[in-house]
């Protein structure tokens, strides 16, 4: 019997925090890109799953987990493609069809698994982690942090990348003028439409990424509705992190730690009903909202549809 | 007729080949909305070193003219020609390519962002924005203006005159050499106003044009060069700069005041008003004294109001749209907190009674908000009638509803005041505007009326309705009912009242009898001189 500071225990909570924060990670620094620029998107949650069946399905034919990420990630892509042609091209309401695309896809995503592969059951193998020399060393925190597939630290390269992009670019700029104040941007002779859109087709990018790496990564094979809320995770810390990608990091992080103690639990011995476990990061949702959610700011224009000549 | 033709030769004249000094002229522009006609052939020219005013009342079509020139909106008919060519302005970059920068009315700033930033925005998006030239290109700009701006500040940390600067210099730092200003002076303090018009010269001097909206006349008098009059979309006269030059400011102005409040010779609605007989000695109905309320974020407060109405007299507050006329209807009606002053209703104060005891006692308030605030569009037009007697015998009893009372009294109703309607159950929304202010009428005048307030009665309305709920209202004071009609419309004013007052920034500017010249003394106070 091991206690619940044992270094198994420590290990497997951390290694199994950072597994469950990169999905996490990406669907809210997607979601954050879409609401800088004025969109609320609900349609993430179905991004997600787009990109895990279509990651898993590309990695699990071609054999190369690289192969499955771009799959899923054009998955991501394809479904935001609808949500832009809709909500920012059209200007239909951001809400309705978001959830539409989410409960839409949560049932193709299972019918296609369905009549594909509830049979076979098939998985993929492990994926290899990409070992850190010398850092991979040190006791727990190595193997927790440092032994992780290549995509872990290329998500957390994207956190600082996304800084960058929102501080110092003049994409950036226009990103946040057509959340705040897209008239402006507009009359700057900058096309509204066009800036929220290539913002929604990242988000779906990043969210099918995030979804493709549940699959392929985390689990190792596709079940319907694996992406399990990390999509709307992804939108509370998009929320919360008031536009700032290192909030975003450091919030998935946390969101993570609470999802992997149940298997870290179960690693250590202890017996806590996995229902009761499984609760923790919404409840962890609950007190960051009381906490922080009366401070977040949210751009001026998020949800509105931009029209040219309405005010 | 003949100025338009005049104006066509003129635009001809400016086609390739010939010279001209025209940056952007107009010709025969029109642009229509469901429903309205905004511009309506509108021909004019902008020149370089020259302020050219736009002067109108609001809905003169301003705004859709600025939305034309910056790419915004497109013209149903005729030309718009960029340096003599003709040209479609398809979009706020392709305007901002021609050298046409804009002001608009509302700040086009982002607030969350700095001023260098905003500045910044229209750049292309894979370059990394570059402070540091555009630093220098701000300082040169700033200091042949002799205006200070704060490259670094929060635009949301700003006052809106140093919003308004910034705004300006954008436009200067995109080259351009048109510069739109559409009613820059109407959030700025008097200091500013004077600030920007001695930009606007400096500017006009460095050989820029500039466009200048306002529907204040001594602006326009003070700041242009030349002025062009607009009235319901159609373009009413024009004082070119030599003209502008040989006259006095005093014969400009009054020149200007004919043009915008003139009577036009083929109004249909203008009627010869009937004489009333209002007795002098009669006490007054309705005496309000230096009645005040407090400004909220979107309208102005109430100060010093004051008038009285005696019975059978029709008083008219006119002014330009949203200067307090809504808000003094709704102090009076009492869904507006007051901060002083007394109403008095037949010589007994009123001002500390809630809405329904005011109702009571016989003061009458027709909204102008139909559908919103005066009916429930979803209940039939039989409830609607009894509104704001709901719970009240005999068309409730023990808090159920007399449906046989109800409807025998709304049939009454119906035909007494010719509601268009289906049937009694037809939901409210479904009528016309006209029949829905039918209906709010025969609400408001049924018994016990003595006062009654119209908020702009005919707004939306057609010819037809228009001309009814005008005889009605008229018939209203023949009755011996006191009547305070606001109206925006200075035809209908003339046409029915017996003394029009003028409200101005929620004050009482000045009341005038209707008499010979209460045409151009309404109209000289609403654009803000004295009488």
């Amino acid at each position: 019997m091991t206690g619940l500071f044992s270094e198994v225990f420590l290990g497997a909570l951390m290694f199994g925090a950072v597994t469950a924060a990169i999905p996490l990670l990406l669907a809210g620094l997607g979601e954050q890109m879409s609401e800088k620029a004025g969109v609320l998107n609900i349609g993430i949650e179905g991004m997600m799953l787009a990109g895990a069946y279509l990651g898993f399905v590309g990695a699990f034919y071609s054999g190369s987990l690289w192969l499955g990420f771009l799959t899923g990630a054009a998955g991501g892509v394809a479904v935001a493609l609808i949500m832009a042609l809709l909500c920012v091209r059209i200007g239909l309401n951001q809400i309705v069809i978001g959830i539409a695309l989410t409960l839409g896809l949560e049932g193709l995503t299972a019918l296609l698994h369905h009549f594909q592969f509830s049979r076979s059951y098939p998985r993929l193998p492990a994926a290899n982690a990409t070992v850190i020399p010398l850092l991979s060393d040190i006791p727990v925190i190595g193997p927790a942090f440092f032994k992780h597939h290549l995509i872990v630290y290329l998500a957390l390269a994207l956190v600082f990348g996304m800084r960058y992009l929102y501080r110092h670019t003049q994409l950036g700029l226009n990103l946040q003028a057509a959340g705040d104040k897209p008239a402006a941007l507009d009359v700057a002779g900058i096309d509204v439409i066009k800036t929220r859109t290539i913002a929604v087709l990242t988000t779906g990018a990043l969210a099918g990424l995030g979804g493709a790496y549940l699959a392929n990564v985390g689990a190792g094979l596709f079940i319907p509705f694996i992406s399990n809320g990390a999509g709307f995770l992804g939108i509370v810390l998009a929320m919360l992190a008031r536009g700032r990608p290192v909030w975003v990091l450091f919030g998935a992080l946390l969101f993570g730690v609470c999802l992997s103690l149940t298997t870290a639990m179960q690693v250590a011995g202890i017996n806590i009903p996995t229902d009761v476990i499984q609760m923790l990061p919404f409840l962890a949702v609950m007190i960051m909202l009381v906490l922080f959610g009366r401070r977040a700011s949210l751009p001026a224009a998020l949800g509105i549809p931009y029209e040219r000549g309405t005010r | 007729m003949f100025l338009r033709l005049w104006a066509f030769m003129g635009s001809l004249s400016s086609l390739p080949g010939a010279d001209t000094c025209d940056i952007v002229a107009l010709a025969g522009v029109t642009k229509r909305f469901p429903g309205i006609v905004a511009n309506d052939s509108i021909d004019l020219s902008i020149r370089p070193g020259e302020v050219h005013v736009l002067l109108g009342e609001n809905g003169a079509g301003k705004s859709t003219l600025i939305g034309m020139l910056s790419g915004l909106l497109q013209p149903d008919e005729g030309r718009i020609l960029v340096d003599g060519k003709v040209t479609q302005i398809t979009s706020p970059r392709h305007a901002l390519a021609l050298g046409i920068g804009t002001v608009f009315q509302h700040m086009m700033l982002v607030p969350a962002l700095s001023v260098a930033e905003n500045l910044l925005l229209g750049g292309p998006w894979w370059q990394r924005p570059r402070i540091e030239a555009l630093e220098a290109r701000v300082a040169k700009i700033t200091r042949s203006l002799g205006i200070t701006v704060k490259l670094h500040a929060r635009v949301s940390e700003l006052s809106l005159g140093e919003q308004q600067q910034v705004e300006i210099l954008r436009a200067m730092v995109r080259n351009s050499r048109l510069l739109i200003l559409d009613e820059s002076t109407s959030m700025l303090t008097p200091k500013g106003i004077d600030e920007l018009g001695t930009l606007m010269r400096r500017l006009v001097k460095q050989g820029l044009a500039i466009v200048f909206i306002t529907h204040k006349l001594k602006e326009a008098a003070a700041f242009g060069d030349r002025i062009s009059v607009l009235k319901l979309g159609r373009k009413v006269g024009e004082i070119p700069p030599e003209r502008f030059r040989a006259l006095g400011e005093q014969e400009i102005i009054s020149q200007i005041v004919d043009l915008m409040f003139g009577k036009q010779k083929d109004d249909p609605e203008a009627v010869e008003r009937p004489i009333r007989k209002v007795s002098v000695e009669a006490a007054p109905l309705l005496q309000v004294t230096d009645l005040a309320a407090a400004p909220t974020d979107n309208a102005p407060g109430l100060s010093s109001i004051s008038f009285d109405i005696r019975p059978g007299e029709i008083l008219g507050i006119a002014g330009i749209d949203g200067n307090g006329q809504k808000q003094l209807a709704e102090a009076l009606a009492g869904q507006r907190v007051t901060t002083g002053g007394s109403v008095r209703l037949e010589g007994t104060a009123i001002e500390m009674l809630s809405v329904g005891e005011r109702r009571q006692r016989g003061l009458r308030y027709l909204t102008d908000d139909r559908l919103g605030e005066g009916t429930v569009g979803t209940f039939p037009v039989s409830i609607n009638f009894f509104l704001k007697q709901v719970g009240a015998p005999p068309f409730w009893r023990n808090g159920f509803e007399q449906r046989a009372e109800i409807d025998k009294r709304a049939a009454q109703l119906v035909r007494e005041y010719d509601v268009r309607t289906p049937s009694l159950k037809t939901p409210v929304a479904r009528l016309s505007g006209g029949n829905i202010q039918k209906v709010l009428l025969a609400r408001e005048l049924a018994e016990g009326a003595k006062v009654v307030i119209f908020n702009k009665p005919t707004y939306g309305l057609d010819l037809a309705n228009t001309l009814a709920s005008r005889q009605r209202i008229c018939a209203t004071a023949a009755r011996g009912l006191a009547v305070l009609l606001i109206s925006t419309d200075l035809e209908e004013l003339l046409s029915m009242c017996d003394r029009i007052a003028v409200i101005a920034s929620g004050a009482l500017v000045g009341t005038v009898e209707n008499v010979d010249d209460a045409r151009t003394r309404v109209g000289r106070l609403m654009i803000g001189l004295a009488a």
